[in-house]
């Protein structure tokens, strides 16, 4: 109880005007509270991810970061000052259910993460345990360098997290719930004021203060949701699906406050929309079944992927083995009606020789396309072939 | 951070129809009640006089008045206590609460002190009545304090059940049914319990057994007693009740 004392009266130290007077009347009573709380909940076994749990045993899981032998101490955590997010060896079972197996995750400052996968891959389990919403039942998670599990309220104080229903005070008005948000999240009352009114215009909020939250549509209840979650500055943010439910026009305008907080801070976002991610995120990994199954960067993917496939569309088609013949092209599909789906081969890029030969021989080209998005393409090849068999 | 969580409780409870109507009901009934004991006591005041020591306005008006609104905390309570916890975890609001950097005592401390603010109207209320008697008569404060004392206890303790049966489940009215019952269970059980044992000469069993009922330790503060015991056993209750919607509130974070 001393013990937490002391921690409360640095905590009011760092946030002089404010919290002073309500951590000195308080201390005593919550002390009481936390001092019992601790020994009975805070208990390094059953806080700490339980390594020695047989569900953990399977061959799988035999990664070095939930291995009985090897100390949770001794993991390898990078102490680099841009790292904002680091979690390592991140699992979560709910009963046999094993929703989210080893995860490992980086996030730097001024990036921007996409996680995508298909329903129930566990996207959704993570955010909630990197918000501090869910305890995993084994791995770290370090915020700004701060244990989420050891410091919980220090490191929560950088987070901004918008889950899948933004969780809005239907009776409260935009100003006084972001008000609200931003005394939760120990913003000192001298810039409250104006982190409110820099949050609403953020999120072009500016004209609807007054409004109730109930009586305001989808499109504007998900921008207070996001307003919430960056009111206070966090060095973190974590949206789940953000642009879900919104017209067009706010899609647009929501990918661009993205990538504008993400210049500054680091963003995490999941989403179901490919483009999306494209559009918005510096990197990406997918999750299925649990697990990273793909992490690269969006420029990386696209070096990757560089017109890998094309479709072109002739008006008078040669024979299939004309096409071949071109240096660079691996294979040909017909597609009939004159379109062929053209696969290159590695390192090379046929498209100036396919688009000249075209030319020469008069085929007729019309069109050409890349087949798939590159990220598609991974997307669907890596979620179905890791299909349990 | 207490005092923002209560400061939210109380804004939200006053939005909604549902404190307005709590506060006219008992009211009206309390009014009721106490005008009734009024009539009743002018009626009976020369019978009275001719006693040898007889009863005060204080003890015949205004106990029996505290004892009404008792009752009728027992159905308030559990109904306000619904909406903290089991509302919010429907509306999944509470998500805000869990994911701001304060601790799981924190909300749940704030929220019990949200709903002891707005009891404490309540009670306010109820003490208005027989203050009223004051321009035409001499009340007996002591009584009275220990009479209010009496019911802040009494609510803090109901409170507490209330809430810990408001973070048992996530559909409000169940939650409210929930804490109606333990509460019934405990004012029957406790009493019955403690009779009982105290019969049969165990003494120790029917002291634990008075820390869970509310009405038994309401009783000597009503009647004027300042019995430390008494008022050990409702702190406690409330104290234990608060850490048992702690522990369960951490438990769903922990175990999903």
């Amino acid at each position: 109880m001393i013990g937490w004392l002391a921690d409360e009266w640095r905590g009011s130290a760092k946030f002089p005007d404010a919290q002073c007077a309500n951590a000195f009347i308080m201390s005593p009573i919550l002390g009481i509270f936390d001092a019992y709380y601790k020994t009975a909940c805070y208990k390094p076994s059953c806080y700490k991810p339980s390594y020695h749990k047989s569900a953990y045993h399977k061959p799988a899981y035999h990664k070095a970061s939930c291995h009985p032998a090897i100390p949770l101490k001794t993991l390898m955590i990078p102490t680099d000052p841009a790292l904002t997010i680091c979690a390592r060896g991140l699992s979560r079972r709910f009963g046999t259910h094993i929703a989210v197996k080893a995860l490992d995750l980086d996030v730097r400052r001024g990036e921007v993460l996409g996680l995508l996968g298909p329903n129930g891959a566990g996207k959704t389990t993570t955010m909630q345990m990197l918000t501090g919403n869910l305890a995993p039942s084994a791995g770290e998670i370090r915020i700004c360098d701060i244990d989420l599990l050891e410091k919980p309220t220090q490191a929560k104080a950088r987070i901004g997290y918008l889950p899948e229903t933004p969780p809005l005070y239907r009776e409260l008005n935009v100003r006084e719930y972001l008000d609200l948000a931003a005394r939760l999240h120990r913003v000192p009352k001298a810039g409250r004021a104006a982190a409110v009114a820099s949050a609403m215009a953020r999120c072009g909020l500016t004209d609807t203060g007054r409004k109730l939250i109930g009586t305001l549509s989808k499109g504007y209840q998900q921008r207070v949701g996001i307003a919430q979650a960056i009111v206070h500055e966090p060095d973190v943010i974590i949206l789940d699906e953000p642009t879900v439910g919104l017209d067009p026009n706010q899609i647009l305008d929501i990918r661009a406050l993205i990538r504008e907080l993400g210049s500054k801070h680091s963003v995490i976002l999941s989403t179901h929309i490919l483009p999306e991610v494209e559009a918005v995120c510096d990197r990406v990994q997918i999750m299925h079944h649990g697990e990273v199954v793909f992490s690269n960067t969006i420029a990386g993917l696209r070096d990757l992927q560089r017109g890998r496939t094309v479709t072109i569309s002739l008006h008078r088609p040669p024979d299939i083995h004309a096409l071949r013949a071109i240096a660079g092209v691996a294979g040909v599909e017909a597609a009939g009606e004159g379109r062929f789906n053209i696969q290159f081969a590695p390192d090379s890029d046929p498209s100036e020789a396919l688009v000249a030969t075209a030319g020469a021989n008069d085929w007729g080209l019309y069109q050409l396309t890349p087949a798939h998005s590159s990220l598609e393409d991974v997307f669907v090849q890596l979620t179905r072939q890791v299909e349990p068999s | 951070m207490i005092f923002t969580i209560a400061g939210k409780e109380l804004r939200t409870l006053f939005t909604s129809p549902l404190a307005w109507l709590v506060l006219t009901v008992v009211q009206v009934v309390l009014g009721y009640g106490f005008l009734k004991r009024l009539d009743d006591f002018l009626q009976v005041q020369s019978q009275l006089a001719q006693m040898a020591s007889p009863p005060g306005i204080t003890e015949l008006v205004a106990a029996p008045t505290y004892a009404t609104a008792a009752a009728m905390l027992l159905f308030a309570v559990p109904l306000l206590a619904m909406r903290m916890i089991a509302e919010e975890r429907r509306n999944q609001t509470l998500t805000l609460l869990l994911s701001a950097p304060v601790s799981m005592s924190e909300i749940v401390l704030g929220k019990f002190a949200g709903l002891m603010s707005f009891l404490l109207i309540i009670v306010l209320l109820v003490l208005a009545m027989p203050l009223l008697l004051m321009t035409g008569t001499r009340l007996d404060f002591g009584l009275l304090a220990g009479l209010t004392l009496a019911l802040l206890l009494l609510a803090a303790s109901f409170s507490a059940v209330g809430l810990y049966a408001s973070s048992l489940t996530a559909q409000p009215m169940a939650a409210a049914l929930l804490g109606f019952g333990m509460l019934l269970a405990m004012l029957f059980m406790g009493e019955t319990a403690g009779d009982s044992l105290r019969a049969r000469g165990w003494q120790v069993p029917a002291a634990f057994a008075q820390v869970f009922s509310p009405l038994k330790n309401f009783e000597p503060l009503g009647r004027g007693i300042i019995d430390s015991y008494a008022i050990a056993c409702s702190l406690l209750l409330t104290a234990a009740f608060l850490i048992l919607a702690i522990r369960r509130l951490d438990g769903r974070r922990l175990r999903g």
